[in-house]
């Protein structure tokens, strides 16, 4: 019998579950390597090389070599781990957040001093897919 | 019948621990617009806490990949060693106080709440990250030391599924029977910390709710009973995927006493960095 997994009908939400956290493993894993600044080091030298020490799939260190969060947490990633990689490139958590968004920098920034994103019409995909 | 020595837990204090707070507090910018009303809404505790300082802070938070990667995640941690250094999670330790413990309290709630039933991991070595200090960097401000030992309390809401709301409520009552069968005349205060709504990743990624922040600190004022019981789901929907930190403040709430609490300071302000800022001060009437 499948489990009932409620949340995947939260539109722009991906649940870091045991699902996305077995897919995620070595992903995470490389990401929590960088809490060591010789590893951060290396890492900044040749990105490539050093993604290559992990077994990570080809899918995984693509997004990682983009910067692309959105893609990293949909292969598994979770976002206190990926934060490493942010923290690495000097980012702060704002950031990256609002990297996810598709809004600018400001925009984001702009958006949470008025109060943040919205509950209203942000409460299931549904609401998202007739936008 | 003589007056029974010991422990007792007389207040609890609710906050979020945003670590962008925290860099605000180590680099002196909390007098910038954008962070003195976060700071003003906590001078009250700052002088409450010097008024009322405890013998022992219980503080529950959780570590955010710092002392735990994905090779052990256990849902609930208790530290039982003699002191926690602050972690350096990728920007540099933060320059606070290293936190004392209280390994005698410790191990004797991690044996009392184990024999009732809640499978806790035992800490002897781990360091902690701004989870455990950017609450202690927001009520007791930045002094050489911190004024008292902390137990810190792991609990795992990072990867999902998380410990039910009732779960933490009724580990609460755990830990406060544990407590009061120490047989030492300590004042402990209990913390619970994180959220309030906030989401920090996907395109939903700023989300913040005022109306279910604002109802569940009125809710867990006046009857934690019924706010226990609500779904994981309605805390990811509602407030948002990293929101479901609240759970924590449910264990902090199950651990005092029966009777309603004296509120002695409530505040909330958005934003800080991605999150709502809520802040709560209980205290046991008895």
């Amino acid at each position: 019998m499948a489990l009932d997994k409620p949340y995947k009908d939260i539109p722009g939400t991906t649940i870091f579950d045991a699902e996305q956290s077995r897919k995620g493993y070595h992903l995470n894993q490389f990401c929590m390597s960088l809490m060591k600044a010789e590893n951060r080091a290396r890492f900044k030298a040749s990105e490539r090389a050093y993604l290559d020490e992990w077994p990570m799939t080809e899918d995984q260190k693509q997004a990682v070599l983009a910067r692309d969060l959105n893609r990293c947490i949909e292969l598994g990633g979770n976002i206190y781990f990926l934060a490493k990689i942010g923290a690495t490139d000097g980012k702060s958590f704002q950031q990256m957040a609002g990297s996810m968004t598709g809004m600018s920098e400001e925009e984001y920034r702009d958006m949470m001093i008025k109060g943040g994103r919205s509950i209203e019409g942000n409460r299931y995909r549904h609401e998202w897919d007739t936008k | 019948m003589g007056y029974e020595i010991v422990a007792r837990i007389t207040a609890s204090v609710y906050t979020s621990h945003v670590p962008a707070i925290g860099a605000a507090i180590d680099h002196g910018r909390t007098g910038e617009p954008y962070w003195q009303p976060v700071f003003k809404g906590y001078e009250r505790s700052k002088a409450w806490m010097k008024a009322n300082k405890p013998d022992v802070i219980f503080l529950i938070y959780n570590d955010h990949a710092t002392a735990f990667s994905l090779e052990i995640i256990p849902t609930f941690a208790i530290g039982c060693a003699t002191e926690f250094k602050p972690a350096d999670e990728g920007y540099g330790a933060r320059p606070v106080p290293v936190v004392k413990g209280h390994p005698e309290l410790a191990a004797h709630v991690a044996q009392s709440v184990i024999e009732d039933d809640f499978d806790l991991t035992i800490v002897n070595k781990m360091d902690v990250d701004h989870g455990l200090t950017v609450p202690l960097s927001l009520v007791c401000g930045q002094p050489e030391a911190w004024p008292c030992p902390v137990i810190p309390f792991a609990v795992n809401v990072l990867q999902y599924p998380v410990p039910s709301g009732r779960r933490c409520y009724q580990l609460g009552k755990a830990i406060r029977k544990a407590v009061e069968s120490y047989d030492e005349p300590l004042n402990v205060h209990i913390w619970g910390t994180g959220g309030m709504s906030h989401q920090l990743q996907g395109p939903r990624a700023g989300l913040i709710n005022k109306a279910f922040d604002n109802a569940f600190l009125d809710q867990l004022i006046a009857d934690p009973e019924t706010l226990a019981k609500k779904p994981h789901i309605d805390y990811v929907r509602e407030a948002g995927s990293e929101g479901i930190e609240l759970v924590m403040w449910l264990i902090a709430r199950g651990a005092m006493a029966d009777a309603p609490p004296r509120v002695v300071h409530r505040f909330y302000h958005v934003p800080a960095s991605n999150t709502a800022v809520g802040h709560l001060i209980l205290e046991n009437t008895r």
